[in-house]
């Protein structure tokens, strides 16, 4: 239980940030504590769990990505454009194109960063600039509502009437998001592949020197990220049932402070798909805490800007510091015995 | 032994770069299961003789690798792994946030069946590695958790889960401890008892002495011999590796005339020192040994300002003082040489001038902008004063030897003029040369009236060089020695004790 605690100190911070958080709401509102909003919570958030865990597996190598929510709305675009020249489409090929074009702005980034070398703060920066602006002056800012019927029809997967009336679903954005998770968790921590990737994002030098093929990393990280953002711009077009060319704009700070919130290291070499999920669904149940209080919306920003910072300090402050309890079961510098 | 085949044997190695001869004509030899040291000053070619063993460079033609008995036509990086030659980097290569035995066993997670991790492989193959070295660590700690001895010993392990003959390891010991690097070479004994041959380079001449069975000097590029190490003395290897003898002499002498210019008075650091007591004169230098984390640096951080004292008193010149911060301590003539040159005394990317006049800015202003007369001035003064070796002031700092480097770093706080310099360490990554050189630097500071705190823990270092010497025992003063009425060899062994 202690090891289990040291390992996962930040994930262990954060559920109990959420418990505390929790049971203020629940005291605070009678409608925050009913599992239908706990079904809510979890719609709501499907989408940027789906984009933090792409965004995870580039923390985790080393990188970052700004560039990734603007590439999820190019995604949305050129899909329901591509669609509606095949004549429609299905959700198989829906995915595939979203996936496939996802991948490929992906690709780009990972060309900039790895063939060109420039930094990928900056360099996502500027691909951020170029899809937006790409978008923007294409599309002139207009919205597609006329979307394929299957694609703005809701897909649920289970439902039920509560006792009260309201009612408890399982929609396809959380099954999604739920198998991104799984395959993003398989990548990470149960191939070799995986198990590279944060060698190069914990030590580039030394992985080098085990001879890991650094181009392929690249490609890896930000084309994981690509397909996850197609995944995830498909998505969310299909919960908004329209296509608004700034809709995901802004969605990066939200998904990277999520996602660092869960553990994953700017440096590189760390991070969860299980803290991913914590990270943004503590930002979740904040926000649709403070819906249900009856908070104006103006303020949200502010109180979620506070809340990150409170669970960022608490969960990056050493727990044998906070719990001294669990300070003897780390080794003492020194001898070597 | 000596009718034994050698495991590895080159004859004839030439590289050169960039019109530089890199080897001239050297030949190596390593024999199964011996402890083989491989010494030589920075820049001698050592670590390019370990990179044409391992195959990163290709010597020229005419050159002869034999191992195991056999010819090797082309040596390369992934063919030197599968012979079993394993290098062991100063840096470690070691990945912090893995696991203990993920790093251990990293080759087997990388390299698994159907592109998946055998968690019980990896997990296997470290308690093998492990068990081979006789040590137990916990498997399941994150490798940023443990001290620098054990991750040195996870490095190790890592070697031999790649079935390893032949070890190189370079510096190992750079940053232990005194018993930390005892118990490292009593691994390399175990390695050299089942087989393997460890080929050692270090710059710490006693312990490879105390560690190896022959050793092999090289001296700009060229081979100057192999040598049995038993009856050698570390100041026939100074010899050997430089090609020039240094006498010892002690110069210690009396201050008691002096005034005295700093005095702490029961200076206590909750759980880093306790009740420290002493006076330093003019012109005097106060040498401070004891073993790693006795508790030195430390008080030399309270003494800069930068770590506040919990109790006890700093008086300078006496007037008692305290520093809320290093600026202070700067604004009242204390300097402090950092023990880690490369990361925290000098800024690797910038130029030899701007991290000459780092601490100094203030005396170089005009008008509140930076005169660049007047920096130019105090860098040529100090370039000139310590004779640093330069091509010119605006090259990188990164392109000057370690010796030539720590001059700089020097130059950088005598250009604030203090009245105390605390030099931590001053001959870390500095070769035997060039140690020389710093500590002629030093003497003649102190002759112009400069106060010097000399920290080491090698006790040579601040025999040879301090007027008195104060040894650090787990945070106290356990004595205070005159180099004059004791030999070396009490002090080392009252240190190691």
């Amino acid at each position: 239980m202690r090891r289990f605690v040291l390992a996962h100190t930040t994930e262990v911070a954060l559920i109990v940030v959420m418990l505390v958080l929790s049971a203020g709401l629940s005291l605070a509102t009678d409608r925050f504590l009913t599992l239908s909003n706990a079904f809510d919570v979890l719609n709501v958030s499907a989408v940027n769990i789906i984009f933090a865990v792409g965004l995870l597996v580039v923390l985790i190598s080393g990188g970052i990505d700004i560039s990734f929510a603007v590439a999820a709305s190019v995604v949305q675009y050129l899909a329901v454009l591509a669609l509606g020249v095949v004549g429609g489409g299905n959700w198989a090929l829906g995915f595939l194109i979203a996936g496939a074009i996802g991948l490929g702005l992906g690709f780009v980034n990972a060309f900039l960063v790895y063939r060109l070398s420039i930094i990928s703060i900056v360099a996502t920066i500027s691909t951020f600039n170029i899809f937006f602006g790409l978008l923007m002056f294409f599309t002139k800012g207009v919205s597609i509502y006329n979307l394929p019927d299957w694609l703005t029809t809701r897909v649920v997967f289970y439902e039920r009437e509560m006792a009260d009336g309201s009612w408890v679903e399982l929609t396809l954005p959380v099954v999604v998001m739920l198998i991104c998770c799984g395959a993003t968790w398989f990548l990470i921590s149960r191939t070799t592949t995986g198990r590279k990737l944060y060698a190069f994002g914990d030590n580039p030098e030394g992985a080098r020197r085990f001879g890991i093929n650094i181009g392929a990393m690249h490609y890896i990280s930000f084309g994981w990220l690509g397909l996850m953002a197609g995944i995830a711009g498909l998505m969310q077009a299909h919960y908004a049932e329209e296509v608004v060319p700034n809709a995901l704009y802004g969605r990066e700070l939200d998904v990277l402070a999520a996602t660092v919130l869960g553990g994953a290291r700017l440096g590189g070499g760390k991070g969860s798909v299980i803290g991913c999920v914590l990270g943004v669904l503590m930002v979740s149940i904040t926000q649709n805490g403070l819906n249900l209080m009856g908070v104006s919306p103006f303020a949200f920003k502010m109180i979620v800007g506070a809340i990150i910072l409170v669970a960022i300090t608490l969960s990056s402050a050493r727990l044998d510091k906070l719990l001294p309890a669990f300070a003897r079961a780390r080794p003492r510098t020194g001898g070597p015995r | 032994m000596a009718s034994e085949p050698p495991l590895l044997s080159l004859r004839n190695i030439n590289v050169t770069f960039g019109g530089v001869r890199a080897l001239k004509g050297v030949s190596f030899e390593v024999r199964p299961g011996e402890v083989h040291c491989l010494a030589g000053e920075n820049g001698c070619g050592k670590s390019t003789l370990i990179k044409v063993i391992t195959g990163v460079y290709r010597p020229e033609a005419g050159a002869e690798l034999w191992f195991d008995g056999k010819p090797v036509a082309a040596m390369t990086p992934t063919l030197a792994q599968s012979l079993g030659i394993q290098v062991i980097w100063q840096d470690l290569a070691l990945f912090g946030e893995m696991t203990v035995a993920e790093n251990i066993g990293f080759q087997h997670a990388v390299n698994g069946r159907f592109g998946l991790v055998n968690r019980h492989a990896v997990q296997a193959a470290a308690e093998r590695a492990l068990a081979k070295l006789g040590v137990t660590l916990d498997l399941h700690m994150p490798l940023k958790e443990l001290p620098i001895a054990q991750r040195q010993i996870v490095a190790i392990a890592r070697a031999l889960v790649g079935e390893a003959r032949l070890v190189f390891m370079d510096e190992p010991t750079a940053s232990l401890t005194q018993s930390e690097t005892d118990y490292l070479i009593e691994i390399v004994r175990t390695l050299s008892a089942s087989g393997v041959a460890v080929v050692f380079v270090s710059h710490r001449l006693a312990e490879v002495l105390e560690i190896s069975d022959r050793m092999t000097v090289l001296r700009d590029g060229e081979l100057v011999g192999v040598f049995p190490v038993e009856g050698l003395t570390q100041s026939r290897v100074t010899e050997l590796m430089t090609g020039r003898n240094f006498d010892n002499a002690v110069i210690a002498s009396d201050h008691d005339d002096q005034p005295v210019v700093l005095s702490v008075r029961n200076l206590s650091r909750h759980r880093e020192f306790e009740n420290i007591s002493f006076d330093l004169r003019r012109g005097e230098t106060l040498g401070i040994t004891g073993l790693l984390g006795a508790g030195r640096t430390e008080l030399a951080l309270t003494l800069f300002g930068m770590k506040p004292a919990h109790s006890g008193g700093i008086e300078i010149e006496g007037r008692p003082v305290r520093f809320a911060s290093n600026r202070d301590a700067i604004r009242e003539g204390v300097a402090y040489l950092s023990e880690d040159r490369l990361s925290l005394g000098l800024n690797q990317p910038q130029s030899i001038a701007d991290n000459l006049v780092m601490a100094s800015l203030d005396r170089i202003l005009s008008g509140g902008l930076i005169s660049l007369t007047r920096k130019a001035d105090v860098v040529r003064r100090w370039i000139a004063a310590l004779g640093v070796k330069i091509g010119t002031p605006d090259d990188p700092i990164r392109t000057l030897s370690g010796g030539n480097q720590q001059r700089v770093a020097i130059a950088k706080w005598l250009a604030t003029d203090p009245r105390i310099l605390i030099l931590d360490a001053p001959t870390v990554g500095v070769d035997v040369g060039a140690r020389a050189g710093i500590f002629d630097i030093v003497r003649k500071l102190s002759a112009e009236g400069l106060s010097i705190i000399l920290i080491s823990d090698e006790p040579p270092e601040v025999y040879f060089n301090a007027d008195r010497i104060i040894h650090m025992v787990e945070g106290r003063i356990r004595a205070i020695y005159d180099p004059r009425r004791m030999s070396l060899t009490d002090l080392e062994a009252a240190v190691y004790a």
